[in-house]
């Protein structure tokens, strides 16, 4: 079948005239209409504009003018800003809004030759582990729907598991593309800090936010990230350096590749199938030559409560510009202007929104700052600290990427915390900065489970080369839920 | 109570936040145009707007001037310049957050000696000053009850220069302002055009008994937009707080508006209600580091300060202290002072006709020195003619008149064409002055007496004969000689 | 940490946010719980150290002074509220 071919096979199919681009455009858009489609992962199809794309495509490679990514069906999280479609970051705050311009990642990937299906579903604002928290209804996990595909990119995750889309996009601020990824058996990269251009992405935490890829395999997912990396003069804060081919180095040995394991990422609270899962993997790398040894992360315990300070203050100023004047929802008939900025932001933010914004709000206020958000942002360079550390013994950390496997719709909506302690793997990296990958390493009774790989800074070539190399051993990355997710 | 400055046994204590707009021809964060009068919100960019997922970039134009700014008052300059963002709700703040400078501004202290009206120097500190974006502007007119934004305003470069509370009295505060703006203009680090917004102030006053070590309750008076209302605004600040401190009540510390149209200041309703701004370094953007070596390139750019010139000004030119101020005031003046002393090669001459006879024209036609007529070039060749004596003193009047007209392109044109040259040789007034004492038998017989005051009489009928022209020193001399 | 509702009520003040008299009980709770989770970072001994805001330290790079942007006001506009001669409208300001 045409949707379970990776980036790498459709390619070739393209290449050799197998099928056209628009025909594959046609095969996937009528999956997103198909029985696949109620998993909920889309809050947009962009069908029109993709099949023009997809035309465009095909007469760009009658002209020997393909793109890297040619005639690709990708699909966007609705974070990333598109010019003339919807972009809603899963608000009702945003239901309305058409974005004038659009991310420099999606018009890389454009430029690139990718045809885009659509914008996929994701918690509000990307503030969510579960995808609970959208304007447009909870994703499915295909793999169980009655269980949730993880967040805040569950519906990139749950798309690319589906087969809704060959690739998509997603952010990860505390580890919204790697855990959905876990939870949905797929590859998700989140790079260095500043390695992919945050201009046109709708920010959450802007100190953390980070763009990338969700897709099959490694490979892809290398394809993906050498179009959407790169220094982008519109944004201060990604990174002056040149990108490197991440697919040429995918078929380096890794024998002698120091692997460390983070004893406190090996806790009480991690699920012992799980837990048993991951050790499996790490035998496989050790078969491969990989040195295993363990390392300490002291810092570990205080990363949930650091982000929980950083994320919320930072998101209580940048989700301020949703005020009902320029752009976005705005409530009926405002008698004065402050029941226009009230009403409009409290009937149209989600509750987790609104509870991000306070404490934020709150870490920030008079008498507050230095206890928590300065505090939260010296126990980051701790952290990181602790990670430089660890760099000096090992090159890669490997952990589990989440504590469970997808967990059920519902069964942690009523507890915050523990909802939180979903990203306590998945978050240190973030604060630190610190690109990490997500790749499928078991089947956990019938649900997928993730392995997290995290590597030094600028360090993505050596993630994708690690992961793409486990990819040759297993077989864990080809698995396909079953149709209609078992119950 | 008409005065403000000498009220029974109260000080006045003055402090001025100035926000200067950096001349700059994009925004401090944006690649939208900082020019003035557009239409509304036609130069407000998706980042000016704060649309979803946009981001600031620094434009590189404000560190110089900034920088310019904080060397010419002697200030320490930040090596490491962070902004932050400053959070409230307002619908001319976009984003709902300035982004400015909090804990790492630009400038750190410096001071200004500012001249009294006394001739005495006075240093009034100043603490810091920060960049920052301005915010858009709120139209109060009626569009069907509703208040219209327009946000072109929005993302232009500040420099928010804060001073110490030095100030001791409403001039003293205008001369500030006023030094802070000649330097400002001076250095091209901003237009100064107050009328469009250029330079604003906000003025922090409050008042206490001499001899009171602790100050009293401030209030802060915001966007006074020129000296004279900067001066009302603040007479009309110490003259309410007087009037409830003797009526035993209490200043309440908070934000004020002045209202020109009835020289008021009130109180603001509704931006400061929420005043913990909850600050935090700027995410989006990175600390700019400044080196010594940036700074000694801004030191080497910078033009010469108005202290420095009026001091040169004073040597060079031999020109007295009152002179060199005036000529000093601006740098435009002072460069056409310098190339009419230099075409006209009298400094003295040069700064009287510029000081007297072009200024009150300028005054009294209302128009701008850029604007005026006659340049530089032109009014130095009326002083070469005066200095070689072609022309009288009286006689350069009516040459200037001629030029301001455009009558002539040159001086030695109008005065060839209207044929005004100086008579000065005995062979031609001779004749003229013998006739005069021949046709005034009675004035000659009581100067012979001794009446020699009435020499001055003689001249003047000489001069009226010869329309001017005549060398009044010639004609002195020579009556003098054949009255004896 | 404890949040009491007069707090909660101004947080919610400064962030624009409108919490029914109803709802203040269970948004005082549900941040105080996060405020106990986010507590174990207090025990962290960061003496001394600087606090982080970018990871890799990196410094800004600057734009240089040149007009990129030209009008688009309606193209922003089509997708505001409401506008008229080409402002933004909001219920009346009084300064």
């Amino acid at each position: 079948m045409l949707h379970e071919r990776t980036i790498t096979e459709l390619r070739l199919g393209l290449e050799n005239g197998e099928f056209s681009a628009e025909e594959l455009t046609r095969h996937y858009l009528s999956r997103l209409e198909g029985p696949s489609q109620d998993i909920n992962a889309f809050i947009t199809v962009t069908g029109n504009i993709a099949l023009e794309r997809a035309k465009k495509s095909d007469i760009d490679r009658s002209k020997g003018h393909a793109g890297p990514l040619s005639g690709i069906p990708i699909a966007h999280k609705d974070v990333f800003c598109t010019r003339g479609v919807r972009t809603s970051a899963g608000s009702l705050i945003l239901d309305k809004f058409i974005a004038p311009y659009s991310a420099t990642v999606v018009e890389k990937l454009e430029q690139a030759g990718a045809v885009m299906l659509g914008k996929t579903n994701q918690d509000e604002f990307a503030m969510g582990s579960s995808n609970e928290n959208s304007h447009y209804g909870p994703v499915l996990n295909p793999w169980d729907r009655t269980r949730v595909p993880g967040g805040s990119s569950g519906g990139s995750a749950a798309a690319v598991a589906a087969g809704l889309c060959a690739a998509s996009t997603g952010t990860d601020t505390g580890g919204s593309i790697r855990q959905p990824s876990s939870f949905c058996g797929v590859t998700g990269i989140k790079p260095t800090y500043g390695r992919i251009s945050r201009w046109g992405i709708i920010a959450y935490a802007s100190s953390l936010d980070q763009a990338g890829p969700i897709t099959q395999t490694a490979e892809d997912a290398a394809l993906m990230l050498e179009v959407m990396a790169g220094h982008d003069p519109k944004d201060s804060t990604s990174i002056a350096a040149g990108v490197p081919r991440y697919t040429d180095s995918l078929a380096n040995p890794i024998k002698g590749l120091r692997i460390g394991l983070c004893q406190e990422y090996f806790d009480e609270g991690l699920d012992a199938t799980t837990g048993k899962l991951i050790m499996e993997a790490v035998a496989v790398l050790e078969s491969q030559g990989a040195v295993i040894s363990e390392v300490s992360l002291s810092t570990t315990r205080y990363a949930v409560p650091a982000y929980y300070v950083i994320a919320p203050a930072e998101c209580s100023a940048n989700l301020s510009r949703y005020d009902g004047v320029r752009f976005g929802h705005r409530c009926e008939n405002p008698k004065d202007l402050d029941d226009l900025y009230k009403r409009t932001r409290s009937e149209a933010f989600g509750n987790e929104v609104k509870q991000r914004i306070l404490v934020g709000a709150f870490a920030l206020s008079t008498g507050y700052y230095d206890a928590y958000y300065r505090k939260a942002q010296q126990v980051r360079r701790l952290i990181r600290n602790d990670f430089q550390e660890a760099f000096k013994t090992v090159d890669l950390l490997l952990s589990p990427t989440a504590p469970t496997p997808a967990f059920r719709i519902g069964e942690k909506s009523d507890d915050q915390v523990a909802m939180y302690l979903q990203d306590i793997y998945t978050i240190s990296s973030n604060l630190a900065g610190l690109p990490a990958i997500s790749i499928p390493a078991g089947i956990h009774g019938h649900l997928p489970t993730g392995l997290q790989l995290i590597g030094n800074y600028l360090d993505e070539a050596r993630l994708l080369n690690v992961a793409h190399q486990y990819q040759l051993q297993t077989n864990w990355h080809k698995l396909s839920p079953p149709a209609g997710g078992t119950a | 109570m008409t005065t403000a400055d000498n009220m029974n046994g109260w000080e006045i204590v003055i402090g001025l936040e100035v926000h200067v707009q950096l001349l700059t021809e994009s925004k401090i964060f944006s690649g939208a145009s900082t020019r003035f009068g557009a239409e509304p919100n036609t130069q407000a960019c998706a980042i000016d707007l704060g649309m979803p997922g946009v981001l600031p970039v620094v434009n590189e134009a404000v560190y110089p001037k900034a920088i310019a700014f904080g060397l010419a008052v002697g200030a320490e300059i930040g090596a490491r310049s962070v902004f932050d963002r400053k959070n409230y709700f307002y619908p001319d703040l976009p984003k709902g957050y300035q982004i400015t400078q909090m804990d790492h501004p630009i400038v750190l202290g410096g001071h200004a000696d500012i001249m009294l009206e006394s001739g005495e120097l006075k240093t009034i500190n100043i603490t810091r000053a920060h960049l920052e974006e301005d915010a858009g502007k709120s139209l109060h007119e009626d569009f069907q009850g509703m208040t219209g934004v327009d946000l072109n305003r929005a993302g232009t470069p500040l420099l928010e220069i804060v001073s110490e509370p030095d100030m001791r009295s409403v001039a003293e505060a205008v001369a500030y302002a006023k030094y802070i703006h000649q330097l400002v203009t001076y250095l091209d680090v901003s237009d100064g055009e107050m009328s469009q917004g250029s330079m604003r102030c906000d003025a922090n006053v409050s008042i206490r008994r001499f001899g009171e070590t602790e100050m009293g309750t401030r209030t802060e008076t915001k966007n006074i937009n020129s000296f004279r209302f900067l001066e009302r605004a603040i007479i009309h600040e110490i003259n309410r707080q007087v009037a409830i401190l003797e009526t035993g009540g209490r200043v309440v510390q908070e934000t004020r508006l002045y209202d020109p149209d009835r020289d008021e200041t009130r109180p603001m309703r509704s931006k400061e209600t929420a005043n913990d701004y909850r600050y935090f370094p700027e995410p989006d953007l990175l600390p700019v580091l400044i080196d010594e070596a940036y700074i000694q390139d801004v030191r080497n750019k910078m033009p010469e300060l108005p202290s420095e010139k009026r001091i040169r000004f004073e040597r060079e030119h031999d020109l007295p202290e009152a002179d060199a101020i005036i000529l000093t005031s601006t740098t435009q003046l002072a460069d056409y002072f310098e190339r009419v002393a230099a075409t006209g090669g009298d400094s003295r001459l040069a700064a009287n006709w510029v000081r007297v006879e072009l200024l009150s024209k300028l005054n009294k036609a209302s128009i701008a020195l850029e604007e005026a007529p006659v340049s530089a070039e032109q009014l130095g060749s009326i002083v070469t003619r005066i200095r070689d004596k072609t022309i009288s003193g009286t006689i350069a009047k009516t040459v200037f008149d001629g030029l301001w007209s455009g009558q002539a392109e040159s001086a030695d044109d109008f005065i060839a064409s209207h044929d005004l040259q100086q008579v000065s040789g005995t062979d031609e007034l001779e004749p003229i002055v013998s006739a005069i004492i021949a046709n005034n038998p009675k004035q000659a017989e009581q100067y012979r007496s001794g009446k020699t005051k009435l020499l001055g009489f003689f001249v003047g009928q000489v001069m009226k004969e010869t329309g001017g022209k005549a060398n009044p020193q010639q004609v002195s001399e020579l009556t003098k000689k054949l009255l004896t | 940490m404890k949040v009491t509702r007069d707090v909660v009520e101004k947080i919610a003040e400064l962030a624009q946010l409108q919490i029914p008299d109803g709802e203040l009980a269970a948004v005082s709770e549900k941040m105080s719980r996060v405020l106990d989770l986010v507590e174990e970072m207090q025990s962290a001994d960061t003496a001394g150290i600087e606090p982080m805001a970018n990871p890799l330290d990196a410094t800004q790079l600057l734009r240089p002074d040149v007009v990129t942007e030209h009008d688009q006001r309606r193209l922003y506009q089509d997708i505001a509220p409401e506008t008229k001669d080409g402002l933004y409208l909001v219920p009346k300001v009084i300064d």
